[in-house]
């Protein structure tokens, strides 16, 4: 584009346009003399000499688009995908209906900027203060933010909220929340703020040891449910075990369609509650873009982390949509906000309101109970007949850990051989569980075809 | 004021412009389908104090009026798609189909996070190459793809700077910050447990290494700075500030959200920086998707290695594998891996472009910059009048006298099919409209932008009031935001 | 929303804050404490005050709570150390009230004072102008 710009001759070669760019190099040649310069690299001398780069970037390109998805094929050609597999474990294979990718794909939505600007920002804002909704709606909240990260990161700012709110030190936190949530929780509060409590024989937090550890100091108890054994947390009776004016408690969703089935957590006691929203319409994607969201008590608005959004007036009186309480944000509060989040996850969180609108409550249900139902009849068969024994004796919504006869590994390569992931061996998180394997079933698990898996429980 | 109080449900029945969802729906509809599998009707049984008692509050809706009502909410919007968006230090750029054709494909979409290595070999191949092209564009030692947005990344790399001093039994406190700095660097500063202390830049806009010289101690963590700065300057001292900070120990920290403007020209690598974030979201091109999803990968220089997030991705004769067991790591900053579909779409951006595209990039971004700024000069007041980067300064300074403010220029200018440039940012300039076009502007596109800017002007001086009112062709006016935070509605019902 | 105005009201019988707050003796040891018309004026319209509880220690020159616009958000330093006697709670329901009426109406909290020869410290109103005025030339330049 300049002279003594070495790019020139890489593009002149092959002399297409540069799609991306939407200037000829005689524009540019005008553009250059309204500045007042004679070359590109004149613009750029602000940058001393010896910080400026003297190489070309090694980086493979420039590819055409057909090179592109060639390539793409080739990368698509390295994975293996199973026939079938049975994992779950904070990420959840729900299908999608169409309707959600074609809303979602559309580029009004997709190529917007966080709505600052709410006169051009109404389709977005409102989609999230109809996510807001619909959310709080599920776990019971007063209240839900417009989305976070994702589930593990909510959970640990739900943690850092609570060690705020109730201006006290410690966390006790259940050992049977998702081991990588519990990672996050770490990273963002420092280890030495968190306790971690067992579980009992059933597969829920161990109330007992969680009574003993209680005490002045003591922040909030967090738990999942169904927790990472998939089994449901009694959230009600561990809320006996204090007072109101005791700690906080906690409750971590990583499968958010167990709500159509089971209680919501705020109605059983939980003053914040924490989700991984995926399972509602967002793909799994290896690990990523998913969705959190944080659900609170009404009076804890001020103290939320995330953006929030809510309805006003515009100046003819009509309804209209507008970030809320910004002055918690990072942009405003600076070092004292209450979380240095920026963005939050618009787009998937828009997935899930469509996807939600379209179950409705009715299908909501039936979708929850026809997972529970295809966990409940895998389960059979794994433990039925000489298989394996159920690790944990307490109730399941869609998934459940079973205890091999033999090696985990040894079943699992037997089970890949026939192209099936057939779960998640719970030893890599847990030394004292080597011999148990964590199993999910769906709507999309297909039931006609788990008897044939019974031989691989055997001994 | 008590006239416009509306109570909790009166606000929310007034008509809107698109009725709710809550108020479309009518009991019966339903706009799912479930398959029926042959399952027994038994199931193991769940103890009645757990179920629902109530089914969930949802509306009830048909697929058709599901899908109007978010068709309808969409044509609300402004986006890349339909104009410019010159936000400044946001880097609103075009973001090419290719990407999302890659993104979209099924076999990607549907990969369990907990499937084995050896059935992921080729995401595992993408996500280390795109690693390296990070690498190699920043000229730091190793990435981690892991952080979900730009304020994850700092968050993250601030986290590795605490660590290593923690390892070291040195109590460090201190993160350092120019004044110009975006807001997450405190906030993220505050959060990975430093105190931040901030330091004036001097009278260019830049910042001066005898003033970083006199703040920078043994207590010192890290400075963070962005470079080019907010004002869209080139810290043209950055070798001698960093010069400063590692020689009191500390680590210089780079917010990479302006990356864009030295795509290979320049590598914070090569400028003494020791962390950087990468906003992949900007300079990369992935679709903002209306504030999210982003992603905010960490480049770190040698030193920070070893206290990268778990896990990361090795070769190893040839295959490729997630390492867990890395002792001195900070541990995680999310589940998983990271915003993997937001990777692929850079890395598809980055392939689209390659090495020399890179620079075509940075060059382009800057030409339309400087050139937008002649232009604006013409009318308004730029308090940072030298050659810009890829983003530059203007103030309401000139209009101010007529009672029209940055706000009112910045609604203004939507009703000329432009979305507002960021505004009263960075804090430092009073009344600032910070403007970035990038490079995916055409100059027809800029001058037209340049044209709008002048009419504005032009009708502060006839018409203010046509200003101070606008915008007057958004389906909606301006927004009371006084209401909004009085008497906050933040869910339906 | 509300305009700027042109002048500020500084009445004679209080005094001020470099931080811009105003105290008024109700008795010997108790102050009333607001925010000033001018500070009200800056922030534009209150959304939110935030105040702390009845009995809470303070002290001079620290932050006690603070008020929020729809995009600021300013903190409130005791102008006198003492204890937190009574608040208002018509500020935390109607935070208009600041806006309309910031030496009356709008006042934020009653504190019992420790120590009396603070308020030596204090600005009068005829101080008080002269240091706004000066900051406000600050800000035009």
């Amino acid at each position: 584009m300049s002279p003594g710009c070495p790019s020139k001759k890489a593009h002149a070669s092959n002399d297409q346009p540069m799609r991306f760019f939407p200037s000829s190099a005689t524009e540019i040649q005008e553009m250059l003399s309204k500045i007042g310069v004679r070359s590109v690299d004149e613009l750029f001398e602000v940058i001393p000499r010896d910080v400026r780069l003297q190489k070309r970037l090694l980086i493979p390109g420039p590819m055409s688009e057909q090179e592109i998805e060639a390539h793409a094929d080739a990368l698509e050609g390295a994975l293996k995908t199973p026939e079938r597999h049975f994992l779950g474990a904070g990420a959840y294979d729900h299908f999608i209906p169409s309707a959600v990718g074609a809303l979602v794909g559309r580029s009004e939505f997709s190529t917007a900027y966080t709505p600052y600007q709410p006169e051009v920002s109404q389709g977005t804002l409102q989609a999230l203060f109809e996510f807001q909704s619909v959310m709080a709606g599920l776990m019971g909240t007063d209240l839900a933010n417009a989305s976070l990260y994702d589930g593990a990161s909510a959970s640990a700012e739900a943690v850092m909220m609570a060690l705020r709110v109730a201006k006290k030190g410690r966390v006790l936190v259940a050992r049977s929340v998702h081991p990588e949530y519990r990672q996050v929780m770490r990273t963002y509060a420092g280890a030495d703020r968190l306790e971690e409590i067992g579980w009992r024989a059933d597969g829920g937090v161990d109330t007992g040891v969680l009574a003993s550890r209680l005490g002045p100091e003591v922040a909030a108890v967090v738990v999942q449910s169904p927790n990472v054994f998939g089994v449901i947390e009694r959230l009600r009776d561990m809320r006996t075990l204090w007072g109101a004016k005791g700690p906080l408690l906690v409750c971590v969703v990583n499968e958010p369609v167990s709500l159509g089935l089971i209680e919501a957590p705020a109605r059983l006691g939980a003053d914040i509650v924490a989700a991984e929203a995926q399972g509602l319409g967002v793909p799994l994607s290896f690990g990523g873009p998913y969705v959190g969201v944080l659900g609170a008590r009404a009076e804890f608005m001020r103290d939320m982390p995330g953006r929030l959004i809510g309805a006003s007036i515009d100046k003819h009186g009509k309804r209209a949509f507008v970030i809320a309480l910004a002055t918690r944000e990072q942009h405003i509060r600076r070092e004292r906000a209450t979380s240095n989040i920026c963005t939050n996850q618009a787009l998937c969180a828009l997935a899930v309101t469509v996807n939600l609108a379209l179950l409705g409550p009715k299908g909501l249900g039936e979708l929850a109970d026809l997972n529970h139902r295809a966990a409940s009849a895998l389960r059979g068969v794994a433990v039925g007949g000489g298989g394996a024994a159920p690790a944990f004796s307490g109730p399941y919504f869609n998934e459940f850990a079973v205890r091999l006869r033999r090696p985990v590994a040894r079943v699992l390569e037997e089970a890949e051989a026939r192209n099936i992931v057939l779960g998640l061996p719970l030893g890599r998180y847990y030394p004292e569980l080597e011999d148990c394997l964590l199993m999910c079933a769906t709507e999309k698990s297909d039931p006609s075809r788990f008897a044939d898996l019974a031989p691989l429980f055997r001994a | 004021m008590n006239e416009e109080r509306p109570g909790r449900n009166d606000s929310l029945s007034r008509a809107g412009i698109e009725p709710t969802l809550f108020e479309i729906g009518r009991p019966g509809h339903g706009g799912y389908s479930l398959p029926r599998p042959p399952l027994p009707e038994g199931a193991d049984p769940i103890p009645g104090e757990l179920l629902r008692q109530d089914a969930p509050p949802l509306p009830e809706l048909a697929e058709p009026e599901v899908v109007r009502h978010f068709t309808r909410l969409s044509r609300l919007n402004f986006s890349i798609d339909i104009g410019m968006y010159p936000l400044g230090s946001c880097t609103m750029k075009y973001n090419p189909k290719i990407c999302e054709s890659v993104a979209g494909r099924r076999s990607l979409q549907s990969l369990h996070p907990y499937l084995p290595a050896s059935r992921v070999q080729g995401v595992l191949k993408l996500m280390f190459d795109l690693e390296q092209y990070l690498q190699e564009v920043s000229g730091m030692d190793a990435v981690s793809l892991q952080p979900s947005a730009g304020a994850q990344g700092e968050f993250l790399g601030l986290k590795l700077i605490a660590k290593y001093f923690e390892k070291k039994g040195e109590r460090r406190r201190k993160v350092l910050l120019p004044d110009t700095a975006h807001g997450t660097n405190p906030a993220s500063s505050a959060l990975a447990g430093f105190e931040v202390q901030e330091i004036k830049s001097g009278e260019k806009g830049i910042l001066d290494p005898r003033v970083v010289r006199k703040a920078v101690d043994e207590e010192t963590a890290a400075i963070m700075i962005t470079n080019p700065n907010t004002l869209g300057l080139f810290e043209s001292q950055i070798a001698k500030v960093a010069e400063a900070v590692h020689e009191k120990g500390g680590f210089v920290y780079g917010d990479g959200a302006n990356l864009n403007a030295i795509l290979g020209r320049a590598r914070p690598g090569d400028m003494g920086f020791d962390v950087v974030q990468f906003n992949l979201h900007k300079t990369f091109s992935t679709p903002h998707g209306g504030g999210g999803p982003g992603a905010g990968p960490v480049g770190v220089k040698q030193k920070l290695v070893p206290y990268l997030p778990v896990p990361r991705i090795r070769l190893s004769e040839g295959r490729y594998l997630l390492e867990d067991n890395l002792p001195d790591s900070v541990g995680r900053v999310r589940a998983f891996y990271g915003n993997f579909l937001v990777l692929v779409r850079a890395y598809v951006y980055i392939l689209s472009h390659g090495g020399d595209g890179m620079k075509e990039i940075s060059e382009r971004a800057v030409v339309c910059a400087n050139y937008l700024k002649e232009r604006m000069k013409e009318r308004y007041h730029v308090p940072f009048d030298g050659p810009c980067m890829h983003e530059f300064i203007a103030t309401d300074k000139f209009q101010k006298k007529q009672g029209v403010s940055t706000l009112d220029i910045a609604k203004r200018l939507i009703d000329f099919g432009f979305h507002p440039p960021t505004i009263y940012f960075p804090l430092v300039v009073h009344g600032a409209m910070m403007v970035e076009p990038t490079e995916t502007e055409s100059k027809a596109t800029l001058d037209r932008f340049a044209d709008a800017m002048r009419q504005i002007a032009d009708e502060i001086q006839e018409d203010p009031r046509r200003v101070q009112e606008a915008p007057h062709s958004t389906p909606c006016g301006r927004i009371n935001e006084v209401v909004a935070n009085r008497f906050p509605v933040l869910r339906w019902g | 929303m509300k305009k700027k105005k042109t002048s500020h009201e500084y009445p004679p019988d209080l005094l001020y804050t470099r931080e811009h707050e105003w105290a008024r003796r109700e008795d010997e040891s108790i102050m009333i404490v607001g925010i000033t018309d001018y500070a009200q004026d800056a922030l534009g319209d209150i959304v939110y005050v935030e105040l702390p509880e009845e009995g809470e220690e303070v002290l001079k020159d620290e932050s006690f709570g603070f008020v929020e616009s729809v995009k600021s958000v300013s903190d409130i330093y005791s102008p006198v150390s003492g204890k937190v006697v009574e608040i208002n709670l018509d500020v935390k329901e109607t935070p208009d009230l600041v806006n309309q009426d910031a030496y009356a109406d709008g006042w934020l909290v009653k504190i019992a004072m420790s120590d009396t020869s603070e308020l030596d410290d204090l600005m009068n109103a005829e101080q008080y102008k002269k240091y706004v005025e000066e900051e406000l030339e600050k800000d035009e330049e």
